[in-house]
């Protein structure tokens, strides 16, 4: 047992330690010791509640908390990096599973009573918690099962979704009135529970209504929600450390969703309705000519007899898991003098930074992967630009076409370079559903196929 | 379906409007092509070079403009002496006219096109998207003219471009003024580096800046500050304090460059008159003024078109026929531009074309059409105005409608203050323990805001399974029940705390995996 101002103490040391685990990711030097600093606030707080509480179970705690660990643990280390959205999805979603069950556990304790306005206080914190846990655990569920190819990643339209989606919305409200004003918690259970239920299907239509590409903005929402549990979780049991940490979490997950919705220029609210890339309006097809496809020989010769080149890599990149053939091809025309680098733009992939993510793991230098606003200027100084597997980032009807659906998305420039060679499998349009003029283009030349074996084939010809 | 090329009647005009090898590519289109004996002659290209790329050699013009379907020309219609004909006389029913028709200088032709029920198609009409880049003929000609000007300007200055130190002494680098900073003043800064000159330029839209500056030279600025973007990524006119302090730079940059290339127009207007004689006699003597704008009238008082004159030791050129003095090079781009036009027009293996005026580059280009005169286009007013040949811009940057900053302050305040009298609200009947947690909450959240902005780009995946981890901090919520008697209590608990701890360790175990494969180039 230590005393609860030690165990404050403690909290402070935690709530600094994480900021600093935050701060650090400014930049790749510091990022490592900023995870260190994670750790060490987690293990901090942790063993100062652990020795402020009075239990009896010790043991259940620690071999709970080990079995967690290691199965944490071995997932981590299995997970292969173009999984990685699907595992930080399924770890938002504990998060949210947690919130409704230590949610549930409060309200149940008979220790805790309150009176007057600190129970109408008390009972809409544990309300807000169980809600918002709920939403963010089947949320994220839907979003690990679209990810993971379980769920189809088109968005599923049922009839009068908003309608159903405004109705388990006003239901909400009713039953939580209820649930305040109930006398005890033999009472108020039968609502939470109810609630619990509206708020778990909403979760999951919510998700399942939005569409694969527009999954960055799903999961950086999921994790501010899981922030806002913790926040909420924080309040019922007066903790400021959760307080804190939720709040930290819940706006890191904001400030990412709302990056996410600018770099598509996309209202949020809009993708949270969902069902875009469905409708019919978008089809209007334009005859911009043919598209004129070449070979991996020609690509070969001409990455080799130029003197600048940009990889684009898109969602196809992670599909076809090209990346560690793609980091060797740049590699070898590094070698040659070829200044190679990458270009990404904020929504390529399926979350924020996924492509810079699969880029480390081929060992290729972050001082060479540079963001959109970083290089579109020097696209146009730029001999051949690579696309591998990327559309609708790319697309020049973004900001030519103002009846395009993407109009005004900020887009690679990447038709401005002499040439540009465009890696896909079919003709088939991007996730918005708009043709891509950019194939149409004289200066592009379209490499069929899958991407992994046609990049290998460019290697092999070099 | 026939495809004509008459040679050009224009006196001095030495482009033709198809190659030998634009030939090929129009006969895989599925198009016969008949042209006039020696009408490539003057570009370079003989009889028989076309006639090994599929051509028919047709020994009179008149026999072109009877038997084609689709007439490509450069020029507008004009008289056939040798012949003793009126080429728009010629121009029958049905028949297609292709070329640099210039709609807006040549009213009373258009008559003559909708009379005799041709299709007219002005090349020169092409409207600036991205698109229709490869049928823009006018970026094309304004592309050479510009590479032209200087290479008229070395041979008239008859010094090196570049600086050189030799044993005999040492020679400075000659300094080139570019007035107008469009696709012909573009590649006139271009070309003039590569040889070695010292490049400045001037443009009243400061957007073309970084475009100046991307062909290493340097861009004059004004110390005024007004935007001479017109609409379609064209100049406009400029308000007099503007002109006045313009005209005072150019004084000054008379005295001290040594070549002034000036491409200024404004569409649809004379080009404005930026070199006064005042100006010119301050140059040193042996300087050059290239003036493309010299078919307008010229941006310099003293422009003669189509001349090259000396006053005041200034050797003032004022050619009208750039692309035409470059006649092999300009006709292969134009001939490109009319390929690609007409495989856009074309119907699949059918060798027809089919004018499709819901298309908004087809409907812009086709200046008459079954009878009627369809110029200027409707609801794209802005390419009336365009006039000449050489345009002042390079592409046209679509500027984004912006939410005017005015309404965006209000709903700022708006917002502020209704989260304001809501905390307020709050305070108003919570207790006071719950607003010191309400404190640390809202504390929290701008911290992290803050800190979040921060976060590099391509670090937001670990970013994410970094807060995924710190959320596990949830951990605590369920270790302060675990004292609980109840077992359902404790149940609830003990998941949470397992469910709990995968995150923590997970999140943090894989973002360590993750950070340490960001490897900095060794």
């Amino acid at each position: 047992m230590i005393t609860s101002g030690l165990t404050s103490a403690a909290y402070i040391a935690a709530s600094i330690l994480f900021i600093l685990s935050l701060g650090g990711l400014s930049h790749q030097e510091s990022s490592r010791r900023g995870n260190i600093y994670g750790m060490l606030g987690m293990a901090i707080a942790i063993i100062a509640t652990i020795f402020h509480i009075d239990t009896t179970y010790y043991w259940l705690i620690v071999t709970l908390m080990l079995v967690g660990g290691v199965i944490g643990g071995t997932v981590s280390q299995r997970v292969a990096m173009t999984s990685m959205p699907q595992l930080v999805a399924i770890l938002h979603s504990l998060v949210g599973l947690a919130a409704v069950l230590i949610g549930f556990a409060n309200y149940l304790d008979p220790g805790t009573n309150h009176h007057g306005v600190e129970r109408i206080i008390h009972n809409s914190e544990v309300f807000i918690g169980v809600l918002i846990g709920a939403v963010t655990f089947t949320g994220s569920v839907a979003a690990f099962g679209k990810l993971q190819a379980i769920l189809s990643s088109k968005p599923m339209m049922i009839p009068g979704r908003h309608f159903v989606n405004g109705g388990i919305g006003v239901a909400c409200i009713v039953l939580g009135f209820y649930f305040v004003e109930a006398a005890n918690s033999n009472l108020g259970v039968p609502f939470l529970i109810a609630m619990t239920i509206l708020a778990m299907l909403f979760g999951l239509h919510m998700v399942l209504a939005i569409g694969g590409a527009d999954m960055p903005v799903v999961i950086s929402m999921l994790n501010s929600y899981s922030g806002w549990a913790a926040a909420a979780t924080g309040f019922m049991l007066a903790n400021d450390l959760l307080i804190i940490t939720g709040a930290l979490v819940g706006s890191s997950g904001a400030i990412l969703s709302y990056i996410m919705c600018r770099a598509m220029n996309r209202r949020f609210l809009a993708v949270i309705l969902g069902g875009f890339g469905t409708s019919g309006s978008s089809t209007v097809t334009t005859n911009y000519g043919e598209a004129t496809s070449t070979s991996a020989t020609a690509v070969a010769a001409l990455l080799q007899s130029s003197q600048s080149v940009v990889v684009v890599p898109g969602y196809g990149m992670a599909v076809a898991n090209a990346q560690h053939a793609v980091s060797d091809m740049v590699r070898h025309l590094r070698t040659s003098d070829v200044d190679a680098r990458f270009a990404i733009h904020p929504v390529a992939g399926r979350m924020p930074g996924h492509m810079n993510v699969l880029l480390a793991e081929a060992r290729v230098p972050y001082d060479i992967v540079l963001e959109m606003d970083e290089i579109n200027s020097d696209l146009s100084k730029t001999d051949v630009v690579v696309v591998i597997g990327a559309n609708d980032i790319v697309n020049p009807a973004a900001e030519d076409d103002p009846s395009s659906p993407i109009a005004g998305m900020p887009v690679l420039q990447v038709w401005n370079a002499q040439n540009v060679i465009v890696l896909k499998r079919s003709m088939a349009t991007g996730y918005a559903g708009v043709d891509n003029p950019l194939f149409y283009k004289q200066n592009t030349g379209m490499l069929f196929g899958d991407a992994r074996e046609s990049i290998e084939n460019i290697i092999k010809h070099m | 379906m026939k495809i004509g090329i008459p040679k050009e009647v224009t006196h001095g005009e030495k482009r033709v409007a198809a190659t030998p090898s634009s030939t090929e590519l129009i006969r895989k289109l599925g198009f016969e092509v008949l042209i006039e004996t020696t009408a490539g002659l003057n570009a370079g290209f003989n009889d028989s070079d076309y006639e090994v790329e599929g051509a028919t050699i047709i020994p009179t013009a008149r026999e072109i403009w009877t038997a084609s379907d689709i007439i490509l020309k450069i020029r507008e219609p004009a008289t056939n002496r040798t012949e003793g004909f009126e080429e728009i006389d010629l121009l029958h029913n049905g028949q297609t006219l292709i070329g640099l028709l210039w709609p807006a200088q040549n009213a009373n032709q258009l008559d003559r096109y909708a009379e005799k029920k041709v299709t007219a198609i002005a090349i020169d009409s092409v409207p600036r998207i991205s698109r229709a880049q490869k049928f823009d003929a006018l970026s094309s000609m304004a592309n050479i003219a510009g590479y032209r000007a200087v290479i008229e300007a070395a041979n008239h200055y008859g010094k090196f471009f570049g600086g050189q130190i030799t044993a005999a002494g040492k020679i400075p680098p000659v300094t080139i003024l570019v007035i107008g900073a469009g696709v012909a003043g573009l590649a006139a800064i271009g070309t003039a580096g590569n040889m070695g000159a010292i490049v400045r330029a001037f443009d009243t839209r400061p957007e073309v800046k970084e475009q100046v500056e991307s062909m290493g030279a340097n861009f004059l600025l004004l110390n005024i500050d007004e935007d001479g973007s017109g609409s379609g990524g064209y100049a406009k006119v400029m308000s007099d304090e503007f002109i006045a302090a313009e005209m005072e730079l150019f004084s000054q940059q008379a005295r001290e460059v040594d070549i002034i290339i000036t491409t200024a127009l404004i569409p649809g207007k004379p080009a404005p008159k930026l070199i006064t004689e005042a100006m010119v006699s301050l140059m040193t003597p042996g300087s050059v003024i290239v003036d493309l704008a010299a078919e307008q009238g010229g941006n310099c008082e003293l422009t003669q078109p189509n001349e090259s004159i000396i006053e005041h030791g200034v050797t003032i050129v004022g050619y009208t026929d750039f692309p035409s003095r470059m006649a092999a090079q300009s006709s292969q781009l134009y001939s490109n531009n009319l390929y690609h036009l007409l495989s856009e027009l074309s119907l699949e293996n059918q060798s027809n074309i089919n004018i499709d005026m819901s298309d908004d580059v087809v409907r812009s280009v086709t200046i008459a059409h079954e009878g009627a005169i369809t110029w200027p286009p409707p609801n794209l007013p802005i390419k009336k105005e365009r006039e000449n040949s050489i345009g002042v811009d390079v592409d046209v940057v679509e500027t984004q409608t912006k939410t005017s900053t005015k309404s965006r302050r209000v709903t700022t305040i708006t917002g502020l203050a209704v989260a304001l009298a809501l905390i307020f609200g709050l305070g108003s009947v919570a207790p006071p323990e719950f607003m010191a947690h309400f404190t640390v909450f809202i504390l929290a959240i701008f911290v992290g805001w803050q800190v979040i902005w921060n976060v590099t780009a391509a670090l937001h995946t670990p970013l994410m399974s970094v807060t995924n981890a710190i959320s596990g901090i949830i951990i605590i919520g369920a270790l302060v029940q675990t004292p609980s008697s109840s077992a359902l209590i404790l149940f609830l608990a003990g998941i949470s705390v397992l469910i709990a701890s995968i995150n923590i360790s997970g999140g943090f175990l894989v973002t360590q995996r993750m950070l340490r494969m960001f490897r900095k180039e060794n």
